[in-house]
């Protein structure tokens, strides 16, 4: 049974990744779950600098899902290139590091001082709903994802990945910009924007007002943006969008992702990657599936 | 530590004031490590409900292999666990976070305060301290939960918002009140209790940690939810903030920023 993918060259174990922002660098989590078992993990968001992230309250729990606002907080290209990429390197796995920015060269100055360290691949985070500079003020515009990835496309020495947001009309027209710019994959999809009001307290839930929605909630609107990109674009997709089980995640993977990425998840289980490893492999036996990707697209 | 999610048993559940519950859980892993002031992180049944509930230990019993947990019922989250009863079970992740120092503490004389809901995790702490135990719980109104379990541990003095029992005020006014002096200070409670508790704690020069809490996620210093300011740039963050679930939720009161 094969349970490998290729994105752009890069040939991952499984498709289960981890979805940006949820799991740290994998220290955490890795004192739970086998790091060796994941396709890739993806890191926390990076700056050139230290970001301090918004105030607090920064989630709150919605219905099938809940609401985050922490604002990309994060120590910095100089502390992650330090602590992380070595802490990662002792794993089986493949190391993508999610890269953010307020401007185009603080986007660019993470991804050169990247392009010597043994990572496989740059998400670029052009989708980040949190931020006042940066983050989704490049993803909503298809003029803004093209010339943001064909500028990190001169400087990266890695496959990219264009992190795209769901915030948008048609996903597509950003999807078909990205790759007009170069982008070797695509991700999809960050969370969407959403609102809590606390009736008690009479304030919004989350101190940033508005924060980004995920979880399960969310999840058939993810397939549906997953499913219409694969028809609009030849490049290879990760999806992502409330991902609890194995059952989601072949829900993506017949939709046309290539590879899955599992965040909220994993506050509800932290073993929720891991298992969704298996799941897939019992899934394939179940149907005597002899090759993922065999079913990747398969529902047209 | 090794911190597991399991399947545990509720042992038994009493109602000990309004809108608060105790439950004793059934886990010899949380039981066996966990230290006073540390909190487990409590999972609905209901599948819409996606996070843990972070909860203090209110009590261990390693012999029986079991946890008190005593919270107020805040939301739908606690409202099922206050439903649950002997024999039924919740997923448990924990013990999670640092605790309260207890080295070289004996001897000394100290303020246990709690304000609360901030109340329980004092109760282990109590009989965990090698100390002249003072206690110092601050409570809305008359009903005085966990209170005389505190005496077996502690000299207990009580402040009420509306002045049915004890000081009228808070626990500091309950420490002015009876002249109460301490060389060490542990305070469990809401934020403006702790601020003030703090500023006593500095002007006095008394050594003072505090139990901070904050809405959570992750529960394991993951998803960077649950922050507070810290004075100093935090080594791990690298910007002045720290993980109260990994790097608390007891601190030092002059590392954090109220």
């Amino acid at each position: 049974m094969n349970t490998k993918v290729t994105l752009a060259g890069v040939e991952l174990k499984n498709p289960v990744m981890t979805a940006s922002g949820t799991f740290g660098s994998g220290a955490e989590y890795g004192q739970m779950v086998d790091l060796n078992k994941l396709g890739a993990v993806v890191t926390k968001g990076v700056a050139n600098v230290p970001w301090p992230g918004n105030p607090t309250p920064r989630i709150a729990e919605t219905y099938g899902g809940m609401i985050n606002a922490i604002g990309l907080q994060n120590p910095g290209i100089d502390v992650f290139v330090k602590r992380d990429i070595p802490f990662l390197k002792q794993y089986d796995t493949k190391i993508i590091v999610n890269v953010c920015g307020k401007t185009t060269e603080d986007y660019i100055e993470v991804v050169e001082r990247l392009a010597d360290e043994p990572v496989d691949m740059l998400e670029i985070n052009i989708s980040c709903p949190n931020v006042k500079e940066g983050g989704i003020a490049f993803g909503q515009d298809p003029k803004a994802v093209e010339a943001i990835t064909r500028e990190v496309k001169k400087y990266a020495k890695q496959p990219v990945i264009m992190k795209l947001s769901p915030n948008v009309t048609d996903i597509t027209v950003m999807a078909k910009a990205a790759e007009a710019g170069g982008a070797d994959v695509l991700s999809l999809i960050n969370t969407l924007t959403g609102m809590k009001i606390d009736i008690h307290r009479k304030t919004f839930a989350v101190a940033n007002r508005t924060g980004g929605l995920s979880g399960p909630a969310i999840k058939p609107v993810a397939v549906r943006m997953v499913y219409q990109t694969a028809q609009a674009v030849k490049l290879p997709i990760i999806g992502m969008g409330g991902i609890m089980n194995a059952d989601d995640a072949m829900e993506f993977i017949l939709a046309g992702a290539t590879a899955v990425s599992v965040g909220t998840a994993n506050f509800h289980n932290p073993y929720a990657t891991q298992e969704i490893g298996a799941g897939i492999e019992e899934y394939m036996k179940r149907y005597q599936v002899e090759d993922i990707n065999c079913l990747i697209g398969a529902v047209k | 530590m090794t911190q597991v999610k399991g399947t545990a048993a509720v042992a038994g559940q009493e109602k000990l004031a309004e809108g608060v519950y105790s439950m004793w859980i059934d886990t010899e892993p949380v039981a066996a490590q966990a230290k006073a002031g540390q909190f487990v992180s409590l999972y609905s049944g209901d599948g819409a409900r996606l996070l843990p509930r972070p909860i203090s230990i209110c009590e261990t019993d390693k012999e029986k292999g079991r946890i008190r947990l005593v919270y107020r019922v805040a939301g739908a989250g606690t409202e099922e666990f206050s439903r649950y009863q002997e024999g039924d079970t919740v997923d448990i992740l924990g013990p999670l976070g640092n605790g309260f120092p207890l080295e070289g503490m004996a001897g000394k004389k100290a303020f246990l305060i709690g304000g609360g809901i901030g109340i329980p995790p004092m109760l282990q702490l109590a009989k965990e301290l090698d100390c002249e135990n003072q206690a110092v719980l601050g409570y809305r109104d008359g009903e005085l939960f966990l209170k005389e379990e505190f005496e077996s541990y502690a000299s207990v003095y009580v402040a009420t918002e509306d002045g049915s029992a004890g000081t009228k005020g808070n626990v500091i006014d309950a420490i002015r009140e009876n002249g109460l002096k301490a060389d060490v200070i542990f305070a469990c409670g809401p934020t403006p209790m702790l601020r003030a508790i703090k500023a006593y704690a500095l002007e006095r020069g008394i050594p003072c940690y505090l139990s901070l809490e904050e809405k959570m996620a992750c529960g394991i210093g993951a998803c960077l939810a649950c922050v507070c300011q810290s004075k100093e740039v935090d080594p791990h963050s690298n910007v002045h903030n720290k993980r109260i679930c990994k790097d608390g939720p007891v601190f030092k009161a002059e590392e954090v920023e109220l």
